[in-house]
């Protein structure tokens, strides 16, 4: 499977080293070349050399996302810090690129939710973390 | 009208107030504590403060009862967010959004963001007015519609020039639509000469323009 990630923050590169490590094909596209240190980090060589890939550019343009291999992609990640960045580019590589697998990560819980209703697949960190909140404290109180 | 205005830059700012001025009620809403406190001063409760990509923003200004909802803060992603809820989530009935970054402008054709404002376009057909890149002036680019109106000043040595319109040979897709000469325009009928000098307004189907370019001009569209 080819898996594309924009955005290489603490979550895009997590999930890179791990689609990678699970044997998929990897690419990653992020707007700061330095964000390719942490997809280094803890691993035996650099990200290229244990097989992923690498594009400087941002994932609003179309031919960074081009560059980054989106018209063979699989699965589309959207997990840049911006949630209204990562709503335009994954229903950019629904419409028009037809990607079959497309997750963006919105950490509003409003938006999340009325763009999922609108057929893009949200994530939302926050939703998730208001409910493990709730459940410990479920717990002592 | 009631509009709702998203981003209090220099384009918000000034528009709110245009359209206060002109009888119209409005709500401008600013992210930015600083600006917003700047403009709260002369606009008072016209403004509020808060990321109107935010749905309780958005609701707080009453977007559901907007005529209007106007996106022109400095984020292409956020104008196309703010668009889309403002048709979708709220059945607002018309939105003009900002495109700051001329090559953005094929995300809000694909998301269905229309109609659009580009200063960058815009300085450029204002540019190639003065300066008209092979004898055409796009004048309007109707992208959903697949139409263009373009401007050509007819050439004294050009196929059309003292021809009646219904003998000029107008490829299929386009039609002379109105005619300026000597300061003042007219709608042309079938038997009006076209005089050298003639500025000729054409609609065209987009792709056409070469065809146009050589029957005014006289001469090929490289």
């Amino acid at each position: 499977m080819f898996v594309l990630i924009v955005g290489a923050g603490r979550v895009g590169s997590a999930l890179a080293q791990s689609m990678l490590a699970k044997g998929h094909d990897v690419s990653v596209l992020d707007e700061d070349p330095l964000s390719h240190e942490r997809l280094d980090a803890g691993l035996p060589g650099t990200w290229e050399e244990v097989g992923g890939r690498f594009t400087v550019g941002q994932g609003i343009e179309i031919e960074a996302l081009l560059e980054a291999g989106i018209e063979s992609a699989d699965v589309f990640i959207a997990s840049t810090r911006g949630d209204n960045t990562n709503l335009v580019i994954a229903q950019v590589a629904q419409r028009r690129f037809q990607v079959d697998t497309v997750i963006a990560r919105v950490m509003d819980p409003a938006r999340a939710t009325w763009f999922a209703e609108q057929g893009v697949r949200t994530i939302c960190p926050t939703i998730e973390a208001i409910g493990m909140f709730e459940a410990a404290l479920g717990e002592v109180a | 009208m009631y509009v709702v205005v998203a981003g209090g830059g220099k384009v918000g700012w000034n528009l709110a107030r245009e359209l206060i001025g002109k009888g119209h009620e409005v709500t401008l809403v600013e992210e930015v504590r600083e600006r917003y406190l700047t403009i709260e001063e002369e606009l008072e409760h016209a403004v509020q403060y808060g990321d109107a990509t935010e749905m309780w923003v958005l609701e707080r200004a009453g977007i559901e009862r907007a005529e209007l909802v106007v996106a022109v803060t400095g984020d292409d992603e956020d104008n196309v967010i703010i668009c889309q809820l403002a048709r979708d989530r709220y059945a607002v009935s018309r939105t003009i959004a900002r495109v700051n970054n001329p090559r953005n402008r094929e995300l809000f054709d694909l998301l269905g963001v229309a109609p659009v404002v580009s200063a960058t376009d815009l300085i450029l057909r204002l540019i190639e007015h003065e300066v008209p890149s092979f004898g055409l002036v796009h004048l309007l680019d109707l992208h959903a519609e697949r139409l263009e109106i373009v401007e050509v000043e007819l050439a004294a040595d050009a196929p059309a020039a003292g021809r009646a319109v219904s003998d000029v040979a107008m490829p299929d897709g386009s039609l002379i639509i109105s005619v300026l000469r000597d300061g003042s325009g007219f709608v042309p009928k079938a038997d009006t000469v076209l005089e050298p000098g003639d500025e000729v307004l054409v609609v065209l189907d987009p792709g056409l323009e070469a065809g146009i370019t050589s029957i005014f001009t006289g001469v090929d569209a490289p």
